[in-house]
């Protein structure tokens, strides 16, 4: 290589590098810039909670409180002890709490047995039943208030955390499905067969060979549902009220219902209490929420 | 014996007619290769023998027991996959007596054939390792060994060493017919790689469009393929055809290749010619080896003399092709011969070991 020609390998060497630094911070910058618009609210809402009404009238809406005054998120957990209109969150939590269980659990249950059975023991007329399943995806839920307040009364389970336990099952049964026939589709069909060699009916395959390979897509399937549940706030409206209501009815009766002074300390408290379980669940799977979705073959 | 037997086997999917009418009589104690290209309905046929696609016509025997309606683990067989389709959640070990466990085999015979496949697989030092810690050829031992345990009445192999590289390849074909050798049990082994086939297999079914066009032992598939089909997936490289004419006169009969007016190869020699008529058009089939740029004293030997087009070399000897008669010939020249491209060149066709196939029909004659 001649000197000249080593030359200008340097100088474009220089070029490279400065245009792929000045990308980086550029990326950087954005990126930033996303998490803190997405970061501000919850930040807001963080001190607000721990002023009192007193700090909140005269301050700034963005000022840290003086102190942490948690009598805000006692009030919003516990109530303020007085009899009448009293309604703070815990017992609707525990509502919530006991719908969103089971709900998630059966439909994650039953979506994992049709996704096998759709894609693993084909029959006459599966991709109609999938293309149907498929259809309950893109429904309002507006569209089906009536029919399902008609049923839940014929069936006297109205008004009832088993009602709504019920709905939710069946609602999620669509997207769950959706889910797990997705990540079967992409196992092989050899290892199905390899099993009924080995004299593996129905049921043995799918619980000693599928459902252990499974873990990714039931944890999307569970952090999706459990989101999902617990965030609804039209089923929970329509078919409950009173003391059967989940936690995002309740919510909305708190901040909406208040006749005398508006207590933001104390809804924003409340709001990051009903928020905070799908925060949890986010948190603590999340790394497997992204691997799920995006892994599909299993190897091996 | 007859191990296994097929008889008037037909599957449609859907529109496609997958298989047509197979017959199918398989020794016991003979090694069967179902080869083709892809889409031929090899697969299908083993999985139909397996007991894993259902029938649509015919029937199955093991053992003159007809089986077409018994469950795959009621038909004494044991499969081997392409993508092993080892149970990923379980070890090797757990994987190897999942069907013994499932068939209620007590625990000291399972204990008992376990060890007895592993040391004889070499993987007594993966038992507690998952599928995913193994490498591919160890992968393929373990699908093996699932097969062993069983000690079936029938092997079936699909496509078993596609997966795997050149090289392993290689090594797991031995390995195949050295335990094939030592346990002399039925296998059938489906595959579309001829080289596999030819090493392996006591007879060969080579299919195509869902039907066997020839079941024959592999020298007499590759000598005397009975039809085109047959003679060009035989072979690498495959066997050279060349279209002509045939003339007869009082006492001889002459070839004379499409568009090559001064060539006329002598066939007079060939063992059916008496079936050839005046002016029938064929195709006269020639193995690359019997192109050659050795003269060899036969008295069936054709001189020409033609310009390559293409020189490959193989190490062993020199694959070099020519244009000829409309087509292209290839043959195989000692790595000395010192063939140049676009150079005349003296090659001699040994005629003695010739296919000629009806134009019309692609059938042998």
């Amino acid at each position: 290589m001649s000197a000249s020609n080593s030359l200008n390998y340097k100088k474009l060497e220089d070029k490279s590098r400065i245009k792929n630094l000045f990308l980086r911070y550029f990326l950087y910058i954005i990126l930033g810039l996303f998490a803190f618009y997405f970061i501000f609210p919850l930040y807001v809402m963080l001190v607000t909670s721990f002023k009192t009404m007193e700090e909140i009238r005269q301050g700034n809406l963005l000022t840290l409180p003086s102190q942490l005054n948690i009598d805000s998120w006692l009030v919003a957990w516990g109530g303020r002890g007085y009899g009448a209109g009293d309604t703070y969150l815990r017992p609707f939590f525990w509502n919530s709490t006991k719908m969103v269980v089971p709900a998630t659990i059966f439909s994650t249950f039953i979506g994992a047995m049709t996704g096998y059975v759709l894609t693993k023991w084909r029959f006459k007329g599966d991709n109609w039943v999938f293309l149907f399943l498929l259809f309950g995806c893109f429904i309002p839920y507006q569209a089906i208030l009536l029919p399902m307040a008609r049923t839940l009364g014929v069936l006297g389970i109205s008004n009832s955390i088993f009602g709504l336990i019920v709905v939710h099952s069946i609602y999620g049964i669509p997207f769950t499905t959706l889910f797990f026939r997705n990540y079967y589709v992409s196992i092989p069909n050899e290892l199905i067969k390899a099993a009924r060699i080995d004299g593996a009916g129905f049921f043995k395959i799918f619980f000693k060979i599928l459902l252990p390979i499974s873990a990714p897509i039931i944890v999307v399937t569970v952090i999706w549902q459990f989101t999902q549940i617990w965030n609804d706030f039209l089923f929970g409206a329509t078919f409950s009220f009173g003391e059967a209501a989940p936690i995002q009815v309740a919510l909305n009766n708190m901040v909406l219902s208040s006749t005398s002074v508006k207590e933001y300390n104390v809804d924003m408290a409340s709001a990051i209490i009903a928020g905070f379980p799908t925060l949890i669940v986010y948190v603590l799977a999340g790394k497997y929420f992204i691997r799920g979705l995006t892994s599909g073959a299993v190897k091996g | 014996m007859v191990a296994l037997q097929v008889k008037d086997l037909s599957k449609s999917f859907g529109n496609t007619r997958v298989l047509k009418k197979i017959n199918l009589t398989i020794d016991e104690g003979s090694f069967i290769v179902l080869l083709g290209p892809s889409g031929c309905g090899k697969s299908t046929l083993l999985n139909i023998i397996a007991g894993l696609e259902t029938i649509d016509e015919g029937n199955v025997f093991i053992d003159d027991y007809n089986v077409s309606k018994v469950e795959p683990k009621d038909r004494n067989i044991a499969m081997v996959f392409q993508s092993y389709a080892l149970y990923p959640s379980m070890t090797v070990k757990e994987n190897i007596i999942f069907g013994l466990k499932q068939a209620r085999v007590s625990k000291k015979k399972i204990e008992e054939q376990l060890e007895k496949v592993a040391s004889f697989l070499k993987v007594d030092e993966l038992l507690n390792r998952k599928p995913s810690q193994l490498s591919g050829g160890q992968r393929q031992r373990t699908a093996m060994g699932r097969a062993l345990v069983r000690e079936p009445r029938i092997f079936l192999f699909d496509e078993p060493l596609s997966n795997l590289d050149a090289k392993l390849r290689v090594e797991m074909r031995h390995e195949i017919k050295k335990l094939y050798t030592s346990l002399k049990t039925t296998m059938v082994y489906v595959t579309h790689d001829q080289v596999e086939a030819m090493s392996l297999a006591s007879k060969i079914a080579v299919m195509n469009e869902g039907i066997i066009q020839q079941l024959d032992a592999p020298q007499k598939i590759y000598d005397k393929p009975n039809s085109l089909f047959v003679a060009d997936f035989i072979g690498s490289p495959s066997m050279n055809f060349i279209k002509g004419t045939i003339t007869r006169d009082s006492n001889s009969i002459i070839f004379i290749p499409n568009g090559e007016n001064e060539i006329n190869f002598d066939l007079t020699h060939y063992e059916f010619i008496d079936k050839i008529e005046d002016n029938q058009r064929i195709v006269l089939g020639l193995r690359p080896e019997y192109v050659s740029n050795l003269e060899d004293n036969n008295k069936n030997m054709k001189k020409l003399s033609l310009k390559p087009v293409i020189i490959e070399t193989t190490g062993f000897d020199k694959n070099v092709t020519f244009d000829f008669a409309g087509s292209e010939i290839i043959g195989r020249f000692t790595p000395n011969s010192g063939v140049e491209l676009n150079k005349n060149h003296n090659v001699y066709l040994n005629l003695s070991q010739i296919s000629l196939f009806n134009e019309k029909t692609e059938m042998r004659m």
